[in-house]
């Protein structure tokens, strides 16, 4: 399956699930069985909450000591002060937080779909599934529609800064998370896929420009911001909102978009925030 | 070229914080030492371009180090590699330079003095080495790979394709590379499935292959 149509008519021709259609894909594609396919799913999910245990309790800075310490003010503040979005609120900006900064000093992380938009996915699909009691084999379902989705974005699009801007990283990693979200509240194929394409609609034109190259300043903090994100999108598409785009669609706006942005906006740092008048300041003190 | 798939998308487990600059700078480090078939005592890097402007706040050198000693992408002794006890007994330096003409993330090895080896880092944590001496190669470290040098003549690759033929192997991807006619040539094989280790000393046999080697695909 190439194309969301496709694995939409395979759902529903078969009476499939988003997940169920993918770990058979997957199974044949690899030539193993569909309970590996889940167990690969649950390392990786198992990891996603190591990282996030992790990230809780650190305070170290990254190499270059721009980044490190945002998840640990969050938590300090929430112990004074609820948040004015509630319990779940708190859990899914400190969790995203959490193994953002895991990843800017050298902590494990699992790299979904990759290291600079790592925190996006786990902190939703994690957050939402504490908060409604999902058990284990729901998360998984969800880890792998998450999967789905980025897989056949992947097809037409590298998953790459460098490639298409942080729409292609961050952004694909808040359609991931909303598919997730949307799974784990038992929504149905069709609002699965309109989840992913509002959320991925809503990041078209994203730069990735870090400051001194590093995947720090923007993404750190790009990663509680998109996982919050992607509730809304499934939020909507729960609510039977659709996307008048299709998938699809979005996708193919994306390539494009990536395609015509100056690559200096594409993972160079020549431009955007990378060359502000602090962002050059900070690149001087890190490497000189 | 292999297509994505859904595991590529939920992983790797790997130490941040950059796919390319970390995550690939062990891989080209871990694919260098499966070449040389064994840890060296002496390795010097050169890194080149965004390696060696940003390698520093990514790790890199930390990445490249640990690959060569053996650590995979998802080892926690990555981060603190330089005071680890098994880099006690490897003499290890680092240059940079600016090549335009290279990769963006491109590095150069060289082992023990006795071996060169270039690699790029190109992409979501995809790399190749390109040279291996003096030979122009694409290893990906997504098949297991058999990497012949020769006498460059007719009827060398029959020969060696013969063989793999007889064990059942297929062969996903075959390139060659020659220095000049009738002169010394390379030859990479990346092939479907797991090869048992007895053809490289079969392969061996043929008279004017030099050197054969195998090396295993990288698990993550």
């Amino acid at each position: 399956m190439d194309t969301f149509e496709q694995l939409y008519k395979e759902c529903l021709t078969k009476n499939k699930t988003i997940y169920q259609a993918a770990q058979e894909n997957m199974a044949i594609e690899a030539d193993i069985s569909v309970d590996k396919v889940r167990s690969f799913a649950l390392k990786s999910l198992f990891e996603m909450k190591e990282a996030i245990r992790s990230g809780l309790i650190s305070k170290e800075l990254s190499m270059s000591g721009m980044c490190g310490q945002d998840c640990y003010k969050v938590q300090q503040y929430y112990k004074k002060q609820n948040s004015m979005f509630g319990k779940l609120f708190e859990k899914i900006i400190e969790y995203a937080l959490a193994t953002s900064e895991e990843n800017i000093r050298m902590g494990r992380i699992v790299a979904c779909p990759t290291a600079g938009s790592c925190g996006i996915v786990p902190a939703a699909l994690i957050a939402i599934s504490e908060e409604y009691n999902c058990s284990e084999f729901e998360q998984i379902n969800a880890l792998i529609t998450a999967g789905e989705i980025g897989r056949i974005i992947s097809l037409k699009v590298a998953l790459a800064g460098a490639v298409a801007g942080c729409q292609a990283e961050c952004g694909v990693a808040s359609a991931m998370a909303a598919a997730a979200v949307c799974q784990l509240r038992n929504g149905r194929v069709s609002q699965i896929l309109n989840a992913s394409a509002l959320a991925l609609k809503n990041v078209l034109g994203l730069t990735c420009d870090p400051v001194a190259g590093l995947v720090e300043v923007p993404c750190v903090k790009r990663n509680p911001f998109l996982a919050v994100h992607a509730i809304t999108a499934a939020e909507l598409a729960l609510c039977d909102v659709e996307s008048k785009i299709p998938l699809d669609e979005v996708v193919d706006a994306m390539g494009q978009t990536g395609a015509l942005m100056s690559p200096m906006l594409k993972e160079s740092s020549q431009a955007g925030l990378a060359v502000t008048k602090t962002g050059l300041k900070v690149q001087k003190q890190v490497f000189d | 070229m292999k297509k994505t798939t859904l595991f590529d998308i939920i992983s790797p487990v790997m130490i941040g914080p950059s796919s390319s600059h970390t995550a690939g700078a062990v891989r080209l480090g871990l694919l260098a030492k499966h070449i040389y078939k064994n840890t060296p005592k002496k390795v010097k890097f050169t890194l080149y371009n965004s390696y060696a402007h940003t390698g520093k706040g990514h790790g890199t050198e930390k990445g490249l180090l640990a690959g060569v000693l053996g650590l995979d992408v998802d080892d926690r002794r990555i981060k603190d590699i330089f005071n680890s006890d098994i880099a006690k007994n490897i003499d290890y330096t680092f240059s940079y330079a600016d090549n335009f003409k290279k990769h963006p993330n491109t590095v150069d090895m060289v082992f023990d003095d006795s071996m060169f080896v270039s690699g790029e880092s190109v992409g979501a944590g995809e790399v190749a080495i390109r040279k291996i001496n003096d030979f122009n190669v694409k290893l990906t470290g997504r098949y297991n790979n058999l990497i012949l040098v020769y006498k460059d003549k007719p009827g060398m690759i029959s020969q060696v394709t013969n063989l793999l033929q007889k064990e059942g192997i297929n062969i996903a991807f075959l390139n060659c590379d020659r220095n000049a006619k009738g002169q010394e040539a390379s030859m990479i094989i990346e092939i479907d499935g797991k090869m048992n280790t007895s053809i490289e000393d079969e392969i061996l046999k043929i008279p004017d292959v030099y050197f054969v080697t195998y090396v295993e695909k990288l698990e993550n």
